[in-house]
């Protein structure tokens, strides 16, 4: 059994995480801004048989309250062994273009609160010496790209980040994940042929099973987007600036 | 827009598709709309050609079970293969289980589904609790057998019409565990069949016979007649195969006269179909074709049409007109391997628009070969109008509006109960004016 914190644990992602959890007896806490969402996924997860399913009402921007939440998750779990970070949201490139405020709002859900809690969780395991913090990037993050950079931007940040924290912390034997899935489709169209670069969120949940049980660096998720951002990333900019993507 | 299909993927529909993630959001402002669940009603019930749906696989919570009582309550869009999984550890089934799990709890109600122990314990109606309706004026209806009974029975068998249900609340079944046992009999005609329903119906909870629809002469009516009960048994389940997944749609179906007259006489002659003792595990005797995963693609990028009647024996001898069908459907050559033979119990529907009724109910499927399909169609249901029968919407596609009128007499009594801002290609098709 694993006390596992869960940060935007109504996301699709998140869900379909927690649900593997669930299946094999973990506590769970999670955190997430909706009460009703929050409460009913909580409800389901305890039926699909988490030993806890505790939940913490927090907006992402509150960073001020990450640390009393942190309190209250090891209280209610008596400890934290693992962390998923999975809030986020997919910014409006055009309308970030137009606003600064909307620019500077997302690169903060996305990117600046994501480095907040990872620093507060890095502190306590490091003290601790042992856990592990998976942070959903993406590989939006590998390569900025015109129709979405502000958001690619944002994960650009996280993914660097958690590579200097995961070296910072190898020696205190805690680990650090970085996720990147690539497409995902969300149940609702999974009834709804896509192209065959969609992957469903249980296929990227397994993936984020898999690499926080072993303590993966960077986990590509499904896996094939590995290479494909090997390509992505190798094209020169003479061409890359070119490309309409 | 993207193209919505349904499990016969004919017929071809245009329609906006909104992802439903939670059960507290307001129901968008698009119309028409309808709930679609996971695809698995064969015609255009689940479809709106030029209109909304509704997908509700994202409210797939379950919200409370109790172990000791068996009632459970979920979403409306969680699977009854999801449920099994859930209850069945504790002792517990769905108590109808239609030929595949992979149907939503949502959907299962508003078809009103039956399963092949019909003539114990009714259709899926019965054995709901209670469930909520959402309402696109913004209502919220909480409706059971004793609170908005109404709505309740126009929901039952209701299409999807009356709004949206968000969730509901399930009486389970005791079950021993994950086995069934019974046995496995040929029978060489239908007076053989009748025969075997009537020294079988107060035994056993499951029976069902396949039927070889493509035989005619001597051989007319022959199949094989399974039964079978939940039983107490010791054996660890088998390892559960991952189900496979037909990745392709061949351009041109396999399924003609030919092979489906090889496949009847192989499945026919098999050994297995005579088994004095069998023993299943629950899913390939309950749901045989959940192991091969869009199994629907084999008809072809033209679909196929599903077609299930149920005669009743009251108005003309119910035997008869199974024998002319089958006499009609063999000459033919154009039906398929998949023919199911049910005798339906008395317990009387709940929903306005039920299908299940006192009577034999077969079910096949038909390729889509275009007119000659529709034609041959069109005159099983002249024998299914004469014997004063029905035909099943969740499995039509193009039954016309007398038909349906005369199948459902009290159609118009839903008519109230319809959300203004729902619709469905179905109804639009079936509740057209007559004259």
């Amino acid at each position: 059994m694993k006390r596992i914190l869960i940060m935007g644990a109504t996301s699709a992602i998140a869900e379909a995480t927690a649900r593997r959890f669930a299946a094999r007896g973990d506590a769970l806490f999670l955190v997430g801004r909706n009460a009703l969402r929050l409460q009913a996924v909580a409800d389901d997860l305890k039926l699909r048989g988490a030993q806890m399913a505790q939940t913490y009402l927090l907006n992402a921007c509150e960073m001020d309250r990450y640390s009393s939440m942190l309190d209250a998750a090891a209280a209610q779990l008596g400890g934290i062994d693992a962390a998923l970070i999975a809030h986020g949201t997919l910014s409006d490139q055009a309308a970030c273009q137009a606003s600064i405020d909307l620019l500077m709002q997302e690169f903060a859900t996305n990117a600046l609160s994501v480095m907040a809690l990872c620093t507060h969780l890095a502190n306590r395991f490091q003290a601790q010496r042992h856990g592990v913090i998976a942070v959903i990037s993406s590989v939006a993050g590998d390569r900025g790209r015109q129709s979405n950079y502000v958001y690619g931007a944002a994960k650009a940040a996280v993914t660097a980040f958690t590579s200097g924290l995961r070296q910072r912390l190898y020696p205190q034997g805690v680990s650090v994940v970085t996720i990147k899935p690539g497409f995902v489709a969300t149940p609702m169209t999974a009834a709804f042929r896509k192209g065959i670069l969609w992957a469903s969120p249980d296929a990227v949940a397994r993936s984020i099973e898999h690499a926080m049980d072993r303590g993966t660096a960077v986990v590509y998720a499904p896996w094939f987007w590995r290479p494909i951002m090997w390509v992505v990333t190798s094209v020169p900019e003479f061409l890359f600036r070119r490309l309409r993507i | 827009m993207a193209a919505g299909s349904s499990w016969g993927r004919w017929p071809r529909h245009e329609q906006r598709l909104i992802a439903l993630t939670n059960r507290f959001c307001e129901l968008p402002d698009f119309e028409p709309m309808l709930p679609f669940g996971n695809g698995r009603s064969y015609g255009d019930v689940c479809l709106n050609d030029g209109g909304t749906l509704l997908l509700t696989r994202g409210l797939d919570r379950f919200i409370g079970f109790d172990p000791v009582a068996g009632v459970l309550e979920c979403e409306a869009g969680v699977l009854l293969s999801d449920i099994i999984k859930l209850t069945l550890p504790h002792g517990w089934f769905p108590p109808v289980t239609p030929g595949t799990a992979l149907v939503t709890v949502g959907g299962a109600i508003a078809n009103d589904v039956h399963g092949k122990n019909h003539h114990r314990v009714g259709s899926f109606g019965h054995h709901v609790v209670e469930f909520e309706l959402q309402r696109s004026d913004g209502l919220t209806l909480h409706c059971s057998p004793d609170c908005n009974r109404e709505w309740f029975c126009a929901t039952i068998g209701g299409l999807g019409l009356t709004g949206l249900i968000r969730k509901a609340r399930l009486q389970l079944r005791r079950v021993p565990g994950v086995w069934i046992a019974g046995d496995s009999q040929r029978f060489a005609n239908l007076d053989a069949f009748f025969e075997l329903v009537e020294s079988s119906d107060a035994e056993y909870e499951y029976t069902v016979a396949w039927l070889d629809c493509a035989s005619t002469g001597s051989k007319l009516g022959r199949g094989i007649f399974m039964r079978g009960n939940h039983v107490q048994h010791d054996a660890a389940a088998p390892r559960q195969r991952p189900p496979r997944t037909l990745h392709v749609t061949p351009p041109l179906s396999p399924v003609n006269a030919f092979s489906v007259r090889l496949f009847n006489e192989l499945y026919f002659r098999r050994p297995a179909a005579q088994a004095p003792a069998a023993r299943w595990h629950y899913q390939p005797f309950l749901f045989p074709l959940d192991s091969l995963l869009d199994w629907n693609r084999i008809y072809g990028a033209r679909g196929f049409y599903q077609y299930q009647c149920v005669l009743p024996g009251a108005v003309v001898d119910e035997a008869a007109a199974l024998q002319e069908m089958l006499r009609r459907i063999g000459a033919s050559g154009l039906g398929s391997f998949l023919a199911v033979l049910k005798k339906f119990g008395d317990l009387a529907s709940l929903g306005l628009l039920s299908f299940p009724r006192p009577g034999v109910t077969l079910a096949l499927d038909f390729p889509n070969r275009g007119e000659a399909t529709l034609r041959l169609l069109e005159d099983l249901d002249s024998i299914t109008r004469a014997a004063g029968g029905a035909v099943y919407p969740a499995k039509d596609a193009r039954m016309s509006a007398p038909s349906f009128q005369q199948y459902f007499p009290r159609w118009q009594q839903l008519r109230p109960f319809i959300d203004p801002k729902f619709s469905s290609s179905f109804w639009r098709r079936v509740s057209a004016s007559t004259i």
